[in-house]
């Protein structure tokens, strides 16, 4: 079953090269400087929330309230902004912190499923951050934030680089450190972990703060991209798209495994797929059938053998 | 005494808000307020019945907002092509269908429920953009149709409490609500056991489809047209009712009623709120999840103390 096993841990990686391929043979101005930026900055919410997902769903966990933690620090960042960018951002963060300690203690010392324990945010959350900001979109007008969302560093733009940073830290964190390993081990199987004495509620905690403060950041890019702070339709359904990321990209909904690079070539299919629809005036309503005929075909694939688990 | 509480827990609240909404306004506890409430909840309740059935079985169907929403158009667009048998069959035949090929992808090629449904979700929602031009287009239940009549309050709600009464009938008295348990306690041992553990799986999907599909019938027939941007997020709230009322997600446990009366806890919340005036509407959702926070967790911990 070699064959079976390269498809399902290379599979994303393939759909990518090839997708680019047809995009430089068949899209006019797929190559220019331009439009790479343009795919990379629009491909940065979806993949720094899909990051701290990732190590969500590692642990067998699912974190769907991240669309409304980026709301929540959308809907918080004007607020601070008389302090300077960096209060601004680190009240943000420590928001995202904070939903992220409440998602973690509703799992790990009420018990309650992941699932339903990040529903309850999903639902309570947006609220909250339309509470927050009055119901209000607001202008955002600190020339730093923009400076954030709109500048470019030798021609790489600045969102890009943040996310490139977050990715290295948390494929760092994964791979080399021990919180690493107990995350895997506590996905792979909790009550083992237990028995082996690690530190399974810390990690479980840590790992949804992470997730919430991943979110948190992914709504202060976006919102500083915007150059707005828009809580009623920012992160809307993004919960969806970073677990299609997550596991398009090779990591199992039944945790045991953290593919943080499959996420990032997950993140880039999903975005470069509806790009490539959308600039070969393919309607919007079938570029969304066609998706999910593909996450549908990329999980077919990825599946795991009934026995051989 | 535990396991009563806990099965109970969503309709001992509810009594409670509705005790407190009577004692602090005098518009509450009357047949105009409760049944305007009926009505509303008439469509969530559809949905929910088949969300209680899918999450006994140990699965999940996130589809069901999607299918809502595309049952409505197609219902709108049957009535104006075909009159009252175009505006039945063809949404229920079309969300069968999603229903059957999201059951078979699950049960047969062992596919993750979060993700098929989830799928179902996008698949069902483009194509609903797909016939309407984008959403531009609008069908219209022509004046004086039949189909009009179904969309009278009094209809819908008698619709919704039969429903509950043969879903209850169906889970409780018959060897296909017995399969629905044991699949969602334990598959390994159901199959095991040799019982048809893929095709109960598949059927329950159709019948979520099914009746995600007649809930968008009967929101058109209401509203005389079918709107395309419902719909959007009424998975979450299906899944919330279903939790509030006592079933687990784990599978293998649940009872109808108890959903029954979590929609009834989120409406009447809902009315308490709003009647109440002081609060921000969209205070609604923050305490909908304060709500569901508190109630799961009471849940969990006592389902912790029955073992």
């Amino acid at each position: 079953m070699l064959k079976r096993t390269a498809i399902r841990d290379y599979g994303v990686y393939l759909a990518l090269v090839v997708l680019v391929v047809i995009n430089v043979v068949i899209t006019p101005s797929f190559l220019t400087g331009d439009n790479l930026r343009t795919q990379l900055v629009q491909v940065v919410p979806v993949l720094v929330v899909a990051l701290g997902m990732a190590l969500v769903i590692g642990t067998e966990g699912i974190d769907l309230s991240v669309g409304s933690v980026m709301a929540i620090a959308a809907a918080l960042l004007p607020l601070y902004l008389g302090y300077g960018v960096v209060a601004s951002i680190l009240v943000c963060l420590i928001a995202g912190a904070a939903a992220g300690l409440l998602n973690g203690s509703l799992v790990t010392f009420a018990g309650v499923q992941p699932i339903v324990a990040t529903l309850a945010l999903l639902v309570g959350g947006r609220g909250l951050a339309l509470v927050i900001a009055n119901g209000q979109l607001k202008q955002l007008y600190n020339p730093d934030l923009l400076a954030l969302g709109t500048s470019s560093v030798i021609g790489i733009p600045l969102t890009v680089l943040v996310a490139l940073v977050l990715v290295i830290i948390v494929a760092l964190l994964v791979e080399r450190t021990t919180f690493g390993r107990q995350l895997v081990a506590v996905g792979g199987n909790r009550r083992a972990a237990e028995f082996a004495g690690l530190p399974v509620k810390r990690t479980l905690l840590t790992v949804y703060m992470l997730s919430g403060v991943f979110a948190a950041i992914a709504g202060v890019l976006a919102s500083a991209r915007l150059t707005a702070s828009d809580p009623s339709s920012l992160g809307l359904l993004i919960e969806l798209s970073a677990i299609t990321a997550v596991v398009v990209g090779g990591t199992p909904l039944t945790g045991g495994r953290v593919r943080v690079i499959g996420t990032v070539a997950g993140a880039l299919l999903m975005q470069l797929i509806s790009a490539t629809l959308i600039k070969h005036d393919v309607p919007a309503s079938v570029t969304q059938m066609l998706e999910a005929a593909l996450i549908a075909a990329a999980v077919l694939v990825q599946r795991e053998r009934r026995n051989g688990k | 005494m535990i396991v009563r509480l806990q099965r109970q827990g969503a309709l001992v609240v509810l009594v409670i808000l509705l005790a407190l909404g009577g004692l602090l306004f005098r518009t509450f506890l009357t047949t105009y307020t409760l049944g305007n409430l009926a009505v509303q909840a008439s469509f969530l309740a559809m949905i929910a019945l088949g969300m209680t059935l899918v999450i006994i079985s140990g699965g999940i169907d996130l589809s069901v907002g999607s299918v809502y929403a595309l049952s409505g158009v197609l219902a709108a667009y049957g009535s104006t092509r075909w009159g009252l048998a175009g505006a039945l069959i063809l949404p229920l035949l079309v969300s069968g269908v999603i229903g059957l090929i999201q059951g078979t992808l699950i049960a047969r090629l062992r596919m993750a429920p979060f993700i098929v449904t989830l799928c179902g979700l996008l698949f069902a929602r483009g194509l609903l953009q797909l016939i309407t031009s984008e959403g531009s287009t609008t069908y219209l239940v022509p004046p004086g149709s039949a189909f009009r009549w179904l969309g009278d309050g009094t209809v819908l709600v008698v619709i919704a409490v039969i429903a509950y009464l043969v879903g209850g009938v169906v889970l409780q008295r018959t060897p296909f609500g017995m399969r629905l348990f044991a699949v969602g306690g334990n598959e390994d041992a159901a199959s095991l056991m040799g019982l048809p553990v893929a095709r109960t799986k598949i059927s329950v999907y159709v019948v979520s489809g099914l009746l995600a599909g007649c809930a968008g019938v009967m929101s058109a027939a209401q509203l005389g047209s079918g709107v395309t941007v419902i719909g959007v997020g009424l998975e979450l709230n299906a899944i919330a009712a279903v939790v509030i009322g006592g079933t687990m997600l784990t599978g293998g446990s649940g009872a109808v009623s108890g959903t029954l009366a979590g929609v009834a806890l989120l409406f009447v919340i809902q009315e308490l709120i709003n009647q109440l005036g002081r609060f921000n509407s969209n205070m609604q959702n923050v305490v909908s999840g304060a709500v569901l926070v508190v109630v799961v967790v009471l849940q969990t911990l006592l389902s912790r103390a029955r073992r």
